[in-house]
């Protein structure tokens, strides 16, 4: 039973960052209708802002304060979503009128660009670098189960910040031009929105999420290198189509789903080295039985 | 056109004709060189000799430091007046501790560069990548310290200047039980890595000849970042050790996350620990763990104190690690059989090699048994304060 709850916990906390990215997958899918596959490299390079950024915050906050910690994930936050916007901007944007499979396919060969370019000795080149400690840590008993101080940093900041999208998609014009451009973008730019503002902002916040899980997922793992992103991102991105893509709550669902799937299958001796095979494999299955994914609606596509 | 094609045509023949005459000239020069006209017609004045290395990547210490010695080796040797009145050259590649990269790069070694013998990797999947290759043009391969016995398998042009994973393996396994006195030992082994399942299965053979149990045996993939799901279900088994045969990226990660679910328990490794980034990274996490190797900088012969002190002057004050000594050896392992063989050619320097024996070393008396490994010592470490502490020497 002991064994149960804490492999829960654990899963919670991995799953809550899978959700960060999957919301990110998402939200260009709903917008753009195409899979942005940089976008788990946005995570790591949102890692290595946070990593540069740190010895200059804590020369004015005392290190592991939460102040400081909170504006590394700012600056960071913002680095990430102009990278967002740039990569938008100059690699998508000149597409948009082009079949979707040409810009999904340039999205692979961004994703390709930045990671190895970051690869290279002048850039970051691919050692392993050790991620600072940005909070101190405690360690919390409940009973025989043990919470990690991180795990409940990591669980609620996604909360916060899953109220915070909800917040800017439902209640706010910038959210509801999003739905509208999401809807039918000739119509929502015939009503007066302009798109490409819309497109980029979209870019530019799921970008923030990104380089903010790039931060979590550091302080799980803290070892950064440039292609630590792909495994995230992979399994975010089966997150996001179990959930039902260009769905916000199914992209956050699915997260969840797949972070306590793998974390149990992680847990049982000869199951353990198939994690990434039963998340495939629960990929598929939704892909044949519920093709619009867990929370998705079907629509009937006009011939 | 047909007159420019003829012309250019007769140009390149004229010009390889005084290419092979200024070959063949230098040939008497040389000492020895009795190999045949086309391979030593590349190699010309020097001695190639090819190195693949992870240079970069996930286990780029690895490749740094085994490339520095091999490096300071080859320097040696030339300082001293080279092998066979020429010099050597030694023309390295990195692999990027990547799959399918040293297929890559020691293909380009063997057909482009010519090298008379190949030194390499560290890890035992990219050597096992790279062997084959070598076996079939008949070019000599020394792993510096790769120790799966599958590796030297590969064929009989294939050596190692380092111990096997079954003596490893055992030294732990006798280390666990009788040091450590645990009765049982959970093995979380990367299942990407020929190294780290090898090495699990001569440490599960020998613990449980010990008498003791095997409690829990969980797997990962080298490059994860998440261990928790199977750190808790290690600590639900209530070990009294675990066992790691990672490398130092991943196990600094699993030492960490471990210490956060509160398995506090003796954790223990192989030579794939060793890297100082395994303190960079896992700072406090790793303090007091356990790993095997295949020396101390601190104690050994006076060719390995002599190493030392030369490696410190060479790279600005570092002291060498055991890949560093490692490559050193595979270097002068290899210079030696060329001057015992007394030629380049692939044949009499594997003969040469096959033949080796107490060679003395920088890890220590090196003598190639008939299955072209090294029968040597190996050292247990411990991490005490972000160094490693010598705790004792096992011998074969």
């Amino acid at each position: 039973m002991e064994w149960f709850f804490q492999q829960l916990i654990n899963g919670l906390a991995l799953g809550a960052i899978y959700a960060l990215i999957a919301l990110g997958y998402t939200m260009v899918y709903g917008v753009l209708r195409f899979i942005n596959f940089a976008h788990s490299d946005v995570l790591m390079l949102g890692a290595f802002a946070a990593y540069f950024v740190t010895p200059a915050i804590w020369k004015i906050f005392p290190a592991q304060s939460i102040t400081g910690a909170l504006l590394i994930t700012l600056v960071t936050a913002l680095l990430c979503a102009g990278m967002g916007i740039l990569i938008e901007l100059l690699a998508y944007r000149p597409l948009r009128k082009r079949p979707k499979l040409t810009v999904l396919i340039t999205a692979i060969g961004v994703s390709l660009f930045i990671e190895f370019t970051c690869q290279h000795k002048a850039v970051f080149g691919s050692k392993t670098r050790p991620f600072p400690q940005l909070l101190p840590m405690h360690d919390f008993h409940i009973g025989n189960l043990l919470v990690n101080s991180n795990d409940i940093v990591v669980l609620g900041v996604t909360v916060v910040l899953l109220v915070a999208l909800w917040f800017i998609v439902q209640k706010t014009k910038i959210g509801t031009a999003m739905r509208a451009v999401s809807f039918n973008m000739q119509a929502a730019s015939l009503m007066g929105i302009n798109v490409n503002r819309i497109v980029s902002f979209t870019f530019g916040l799921g970008s923030a999420l990104a380089g903010i899980a790039g931060i979590l997922y550091s302080m799980k793992a803290p070892g950064i290198e440039p292609l630590m992103g792909i495994q995230p991102g992979l399994r975010a991105f089966i997150a996001a189509v179990l959930g039902g893509i260009g769905n916000l709550p199914g992209a956050a669902l699915g997260g969840i789903v797949i972070g306590i799937v793998e974390t149990y299958a992680g847990g049982i001796a000869g199951v353990s080295n198939y994690r990434d095979g039963i998340a495939f494999a629960m990929l598929i299955g939704i892909l044949i039985f519920r093709p619009a994914g867990l929370l998705g609606k079907t629509t009937i596509e006009k011939v | 056109m047909t007159k420019m094609n003829l012309f250019s045509t007769t140009v390149c023949a004229v010009a390889a004709a005084v290419f092979l005459a200024g070959c063949g000239k230098s040939e008497p020069g040389a000492p020895g060189a009795t190999t045949g006209g086309s391979s030593s017609g590349a190699s010309g004045e020097v001695i190639k000799v090819g190195e693949f290395a992870s240079l970069t990547g996930k286990e780029a210490t690895f490749g740094q430091s085994s490339h520095e010695g091999t490096a300071m080796a080859i320097e040696e040797i030339n300082a001293a007046g080279g092998l066979l009145g020429r010099k050597l050259e030694l023309v390295t590649e990195d692999t990027q501790s990547k799959a399918g990269e040293p297929a890559t790069v020691v293909n380009k070694l063997v057909s482009r560069d010519n090298v008379v013998a190949v030194l390499g990797e560290v890890a035992s999947s990219r050597s096992l990548e790279a062997a084959p290759i070598c076996q079939q043009s008949k070019i000599p391969m020394i792993s510096p310290s790769s120790t799966n016995p599958k590796v030297t398998e590969s064929g009989d042009f294939i050596f190692r200047v380092c111990f096997i994973d079954p003596f490893q393996g055992t030294v732990m396994a006798n280390f666990a039980s009788k040091t450590l006195n645990a009765k049982k030992v959970a093995v979380f082994t990367d299942v990407k890595s020929d190294y780290s399942k090898g090495l699990a299965k001569f440490f599960k053979e020998q613990f449980t000849k010990n008498g003791g149990t095997i409690a829990g045996e969980l797997d990962y993939n080298g490059g994860d970042k998440d261990f928790k799901g199977q750190l808790t279900a290690i600590k639900s088994e209530n070990p009294d050790a675990v066992f790691v045969p990672g490398y130092y990226t991943d196990v600094a990660l699993i030492c960490i996350q471990a210490k956060q679910l509160g398995l506090n328990v003796p954790f223990m490794g192989g030579d794939g620990w060793e890297s100082e980034d395994l303190v960079k990274i896992g700072q406090g996490a790793v303090e007091n763990h356990y790993f095997s190797t295949h020396y101390h900088p601190d104690v050994g012969s006076e060719t390995s104190k002599k190493f030392v002190a030369n490696y410190k002057k060479h790279y600005n004050g570092k002291t060498p690690d055991a890949l560093a000594a490692c490559g050193f050896d595979s270097a002068a392992v290899l210079a030696d059989a060329i001057k015992r063989a007394g030629s380049t050619d692939g044949q009499k320097v594997r003969d040469a090699l096959a033949a080796t024996k107490d060679f003395d070393g920088v890890t220590g008396k090196i003598t190639i048994n008939e299955k072209r490994d090294a029968t040597k010592s190996a050292v247990i470490l411990q991490i005490k304060d972000g160094k490693y502490k010598y705790l004792t020497t096992v011998n074969p």
